[in-house]
């Protein structure tokens, strides 16, 4: 196995491959234009399993997003020649739904806004860990997939019913609170997916500030004990440096 | 542009011109019609004069004949007056009257005539020029001729009186519209000549400059006032924007110096993979936590500047409250605090909703961060937090009150400044902004944030001003009781 020691945070990720072994492949493109980001990304991406394209400007990007068969877009907000929210707009105008992720260095509220309302898909502020871009561009490929009809979502023996909002694991019936239920809800829409505490705590809280102690951990060691407590297999994992994920182990 | 161009050009000016051209046709017509009036009036007066005296000859002529009808013209022609008579033979030949110099033709045709005409009493000559008359040419029977007219002099002499009237009067409301509105166009330019020079020092560098304000509280005046209250605030941006960088420079770079200082000495001393690891992983850690305090940094900077304005909206400030409480209240429980809401069943405010969240959540997290820890507890008090949303009067507040240390009376005001910790405080972790940026919120909704004794421990209170209509005190504090 190759190591690429000049990737900080390497550890983490390949903690994330692994813990994740029915990955697909993805392609992916980044749009950026400052070649040693897009270069870097190129690689890590590589390095976890995906097939990862460069364009270093708007024009160019615009063209290759048009003709290449891309899972997502990591498209710069900032770009020469084409800005990236102009890019998403063209490609969305000639009906290409390619997900897209917005890359900022603005990363302001209103400015997420902006990003998400010209067609991005998903917003994040520079500067970011590559673990956490990872996490978000994998949940955005499988969302085309689509879990989000089913009104059931089961995990290993773990079940969840939308519409009646009961939990149970084998023949136990589990008691949620409401915010533990939208979180166990949102970790099963992404099954297998390493899923970041920011993105809880936007999916889930619907807050996009950085509450300053990491008081999503303690949500999640709570809703782990109502679920995981008393099985032998466990179910809600950690990924050390990334995230949660919720797996079933056994399979 | 000369000092007249940049006159004329001046909107009050140009409003002068407008109201004076207006005016001025309005006084012509006025005055015109007035006097085509006068004449027209006049006219009817001498034809119906005329007419009279035409069927009161002819009745002489009916009963006298000729010889009578020439003695009645006769006397009356000597009459002095306005009043003009001939009598002729068929053949032209005048038997009596006082006119002569007829324009020629004028005794053929009966009815209605201006003519030019001279009295038989005047001289030919230059001193005695011919006048104006308007005559009515009769045919007796018998094949005379009878003319009676009148002197048209006083009819044109009244006309050209009003006339007259009419155009002096209009040059003189031109004259004085004019200067009138030079002098108050000169006085308004006068002022904003003043405020642009001011505004040029100002753009010069000179923030401390105020616009001048004259003190008759007119347009102009609320004007100045309005602009100078915006230089205020732009004076404070601008200090606190000096603030930050000085405060950025300042407290960047010491953890900045710290990193390169731990990478450095990674090179130097590392031997092994593992250590360098270490080195790097420690490096990320850093920076990271600086990623952290630059973000808030930023936030603070546009909460101050204002910015977050454009996204306001009205929100439940008690919903934030039970919100922020249910996030952070498995934390609190860890350590062993209880961490409790009481709210009122509504408490508008209008605002950055995140902004308020986050504000909120700084509290919450600092309360939780120096609550004391079981063992050291005085007094057997509980480690409690509370949360609050309340009304009062015209203010909503938001408080989080603590059973922790609390801060001394003499540093509650230095600790909303940026960066600043207590000594007591360094071992925790934390930027040190919190704090300001809670305050920050606080000043951008037109509130404030303010630090009490919760006897003991701190209070922390951020004051929003409420959104809607005034709820009474004690209603508020019914329902509240009913909840406890």
């Amino acid at each position: 196995m190759p190591t690429y020691a000049d990737i900080p945070g390497q550890r983490a990720f390949r903690r994330m491959a692994d813990a994740q072994p029915d990955r697909v492949t993805m392609r992916l493109l980044v749009i950026e234009d400052d070649r040693a980001a897009a270069d870097y990304l190129v690689k890590a991406f590589s390095e976890v399993g995906h097939i990862a394209d460069a364009a270093y400007d708007g024009e160019d990007g615009l063209a290759m997003a048009l003709e290449g068969q891309y899972d997502v877009l990591i498209v710069d907000r900032m770009l020469p020649k084409r800005d990236g929210l102009s890019l998403i707009g063209t490609l969305r105008a000639k009906g290409i739904e390619t997900p897209a992720l917005i890359l900022s260095a603005l990363g302001q509220v209103d400015d997420r806004v902006k990003g998400l309302r010209a067609g991005g898909d998903d917003y994040l502020p520079k500067p970011y860990s590559f673990s956490e871009l990872l996490a978000r561009v994998e949940v955005l490929a499988r969302r085309r997939g689509g879990r989000n009809e089913e009104t059931v979502l089961r995990v290993g023996d773990l079940e969840l019913d939308r519409l009646s909002h009961q939990v149970r694991r084998g023949e136990e019936e589990i008691t949620l609170q409401p915010r533990e239920f939208r979180l166990l809800e949102y970790l099963m829409k992404h099954v297998g997916q390493v899923v970041t505490r920011t993105m809880l705590l936007e999916n889930v809280w619907d807050y996009h500030f950085d509450p300053q102690t990491n008081v999503i951990d303690v949500h999640i060691s709570r809703l782990r004990s109502k679920i995981d407590k008393g099985f032998s297999q466990p179910l809600l994992h950690t990924v050390r440096g990334a995230g949660y994920m919720i797996r079933d182990g056994a399979r | 542009m000369t000092a007249l161009g940049k006159l004329f050009r001046t909107t009050t000016f140009k409003l002068t011109l407008v109201y004076l051209t207006v005016f001025a046709l309005f006084a012509a017509f006025l005055l015109g019609y007035f006097a085509l009036n006068t004449r027209r009036l006049i006219t009817e007066q001498i034809t119906d004069t005329v007419n009279a005296e035409i069927t009161g000859l002819s009745e002489q002529y009916r009963q006298g004949g000729i010889r009578r009808l020439v003695v009645v013209v006769d006397a009356r022609a000597r009459r002095p007056g306005s009043s003009l008579y001939i009598v002729t033979t068929f053949a032209g030949e005048a038997l009596a009257g006082n006119v002569t110099a007829l324009e020629p033709g004028i005794l053929d045709n009966p009815g209605w005539t201006e003519t030019v005409y001279r009295r038989l009493d005047e001289a030919e000559g230059p001193e005695h020029p011919e006048h104006q008359a308007l005559v009515r040419v009769f045919q007796l029977p018998g094949g005379f001729r009878l003319l009676v007219g009148r002197d048209l002099d006083e009819r044109e002499r009244l006309y050209h009186i009003i006339l007259g009237a009419g155009r002096w009067s209009i040059a003189i409301v031109i004259v004085l519209g004019l200067a009138g509105g030079l002098f108050v166009t000169r006085r308004v330019l006068r002022r904003v000549d003043a405020m642009t020079e001011t505004t040029r020092t100002i753009m010069a560098g000179d923030l401390g400059e105020r616009l001048p304000v004259a003190g008759t509280g007119d347009e102009l005046d609320r004007l100045a006032e309005n602009l100078n209250i915006m230089l205020e605030r732009i004076e404070a941006l601008m200090r606190g924007l000096k603030e930050v960088s000085d405060n950025i420079a300042h407290d960047l770079k010491t953890p900045l110096t710290r990193l390169r200082n731990r990478s450095e000495q990674a090179l130097r001393t590392a031997n092994s993979e593992a250590e360098y690891r270490a080195a790097i992983e420690a490096t990320i850690e850093e920076s990271d936590s600086l990623i952290a305090t630059f973000n808030a940094l930023l936030m603070i900077a546009r909460a101050e500047s204002g910015q977050a304005r454009d996204d306001m909206s009205e929100f439940d400030a008690a919903e934030i409250a039970h919100d922020i409480c249910e996030l952070y209240e498995p934390l609190a429980e860890e350590k062993g605090i209880a961490l409790m809401v009481e709210a009122d069943t509504a408490a508008p405010v209008k605002g950055n909703r995140e902004l308020v969240s986050q504000a909120l959540a700084n509290l919450v997290d600092n309360a939780i961060k120096y609550a004391e820890p079981h063992d050291k507890l005085v007094n057997g008090v509980a480690p409690e937090i509370v949360i609050r949303a309340l009304n009062e009067g015209d203010r909503i507040l938001l408080t989080v009150a603590d059973r922790g240390p609390g801060i001394p009376e003499s540093d509650r005001s230095r600790v909303i400044e940026r960066f600043v910790r207590l000594e007591q405080s360094r071992s925790k972790p934390g930027s040190g902004l919190g704090l300001s940026l809670a305050s920050a919120v606080a000043r951008l909704h037109g509130g404030e944030l303010t630090l009490e004794d919760n006897h003991p421990g701190l209070k922390t209170v951020i004051a929003l001003p409420r959104e809607g209509p005034v709820q009474m005190r004690d209603g508020a504090a019914r329902q509240k009781e009913s909840r406890r």
